[in-house]
C-alpha cells in the first residue's frame, strides 16, 4: 500500500532576508524541523524569490547535485568551473558540485523580482568532478503532459545528474487525469504544485504544496486547467 | 562557561573547510577544529576534547569508512556534511547529535 505525507505551502519554513525570501520544504538555514530533514534523496526544495540587483555572493557547494528552476525573471549564474551565464525562466539549470565549486548567483535584472525553485539531491556518488550545464525546457514542453527534465542519463531528455532520479514538469491548460509509472522500484515521488490545484490520493493540493507518496508503483494525479505542476522522483534510500 | 560542543571538521578542500569552520563558531556553543586527513583527525579526537565529527569534502570512501569505524570505538557521533555552506549544516549537526 502506498504511504505518503503531506507538506502543506503555509507549513514550510520561511527565511526573510529582506532581499531574499525563501519558504523551505525541508530544513534548511536557521529553520530545523526534525520531522521535515529530507524526502529520500531529495533533501532541499526551496522556494526563492530575490529582489532586483540582489543575490547570493559567492559560496561554497560540496557533494550535492544542485538543481535550479527559474519561474520569473533571470538569474545571473557564475562559479569557480569558468561559467558565466543567465538562466531565466522556461530553463533549467543543473549542477554537480562533487568535490567543492564556488558560485555567485544574482537577480540579473535590477527592476524586477526573480522568483526560482532551488532543488538539492543527495549524489549517487560523493567526490566527483565538478560539472554545469543548463537546458531550455521552452523547447521540450508540451501542453497538457508531462515532460521529463531531469533524470541520470546523459543521452535522456533534459538535463542528468548523479542520482537515479527523474523529474517531470508539466503545464496543464485544460482538465487532465494521468498516471504517473515510476522508473524505478524503491524510488518514491514528490509532487510540487508551483501553481494550480491537484489531486492525488484523494488528496487535494494547491499552490505550492508538496506531497510525498511511495511504496507504489504509479498513481493518479487530477490536474484541473492552468496548473503548472513538478514531479520530482527520487530514491528513498539512497 | 558555555558548555561548548567541539566539532572536529575533516576534509580535504582547505578554503571549503574554513568556510564550514567560520559558520560553525558563528554559533555561540559550538567551536570547531580543522583536520586535513584522517591521520590528523584520529590524533585529535583520540585526545578526548572532540564531540562530533563532521566529514567534510575530498576524503576517499575507504578513509570515511576508517574514519567512521574509529569515531565508533571511541563513542562519537559522526556525520557527512554535503553543500559546502550554512544550507544544511544547522540541521547536520543537530541530527548528528541524537545519536549520543
Amino acid at each position: 500500500m502506498a504511504q505518503t505525507i503531506l507538506h502543506l505551502s503555509q507549513t514550510r519554513g520561511l527565511g526573510d532576508h529582506g532581499w531574499l525570501k525563501s519558504h523551505h520544504t525541508f530544513s534548511f538555514g536557521g529553520y530545523y524541523n526534525p520531522e521535515r530533514i529530507n524526502f529520500g534523496a531529495l533533501r532541499v526544495l526551496n522556494d526563492d524569490t530575490v529582489s532586483g540587483g540582489m543575490g547570493f555572493g559567492e559560496h561554497p557547494h560540496d557533494n550535492m547535485e544542485i538543481i535550479s528552476i527559474p519561474l520569473e525573471g533571470k538569474l545571473q549564474h557564475k562559479d569557480s568551473m569558468g561559467n558565466v551565464a543567465g538562466i531565466e525562466a522556461g530553463e533549467i539549470q543543473v549542477m554537480s558540485a562533487g568535490t567543492g565549486i564556488y558560485h555567485s548567483e544574482y537577480n540579473a535584472e535590477k527592476d524586477k523580482t526573480v522568483k526560482f525553485l532551488q532543488i538539492w539531491l543527495f549524489p549517487n556518488q560523493r567526490n566527483v568532478e565538478p560539472r554545469y550545464d543548463q537546458k531550455r525546457l521552452n523547447d521540450l514542453m508540451k501542453e497538457n503532459e508531462f515532460v521529463q527534465i531531469l533524470s541520470p542519463n546523459a543521452n535522456d531528455e533534459g538535463v542528468w545528474i548523479y542520482q537515479d532520479a527523474w523529474f517531470n514538469l508539466g503545464n496543464f491548460k485544460m482538465d487532465t487525469t494521468t498516471n504517473y509509472h515510476l522508473h524505478k522500484t524503491g524510488n518514491g515521488v514528490y509532487i510540487f504544485v508551483i501553481n494550480g490545484n491537484v489531486e492525488i490520493d484523494g488528496q487535494k493540493l494547491e499552490n505550492r504544496d508538496g506531497f510525498g507518496i511511495w511504496d507504489t508503483e504509479n498513481f493518479e494525479l487530477k490536474i484541473s486547467a492552468n496548473s503548472t505542476v513538478l514531479l520530482m522522483e527520487v530514491p528513498m534510500e539512497f | 562557561m558555555k558548555n561548548m560542543t567541539e566539532i572536529l571538521v575533516v576534509g580535504t578542500h582547505e578554503k571549503i573547510s574554513k568556510t564550514i569552520a567560520r559558520l560553525i563558531d558563528n554559533h555561540e556553543k559550538w567551536h570547531a577544529t580543522l583536520a586535513q586527513n584522517i591521520t590528523d583527525a584520529t590524533a585529535i579526537f583520540k585526545a578526548g576534547k572532540i564531540n562530533l565529527i563532521l566529514i567534510g569534502a575530498g576524503l576517499m570512501d575507504e578513509e570515511e569508512k576508517q574514519l567512521t569505524a574509529e569515531a565508533k570505538l571511541h563513542n562519537l557521533p559522526i556525520a557527512k556534511h554535503y553543500g559546502g555552506g550554512s544550507g544544511l549544516l544547522f540541521a547536520e549537526i543537530h541530527e548528528a547529535m541524537k545519536q549520543k
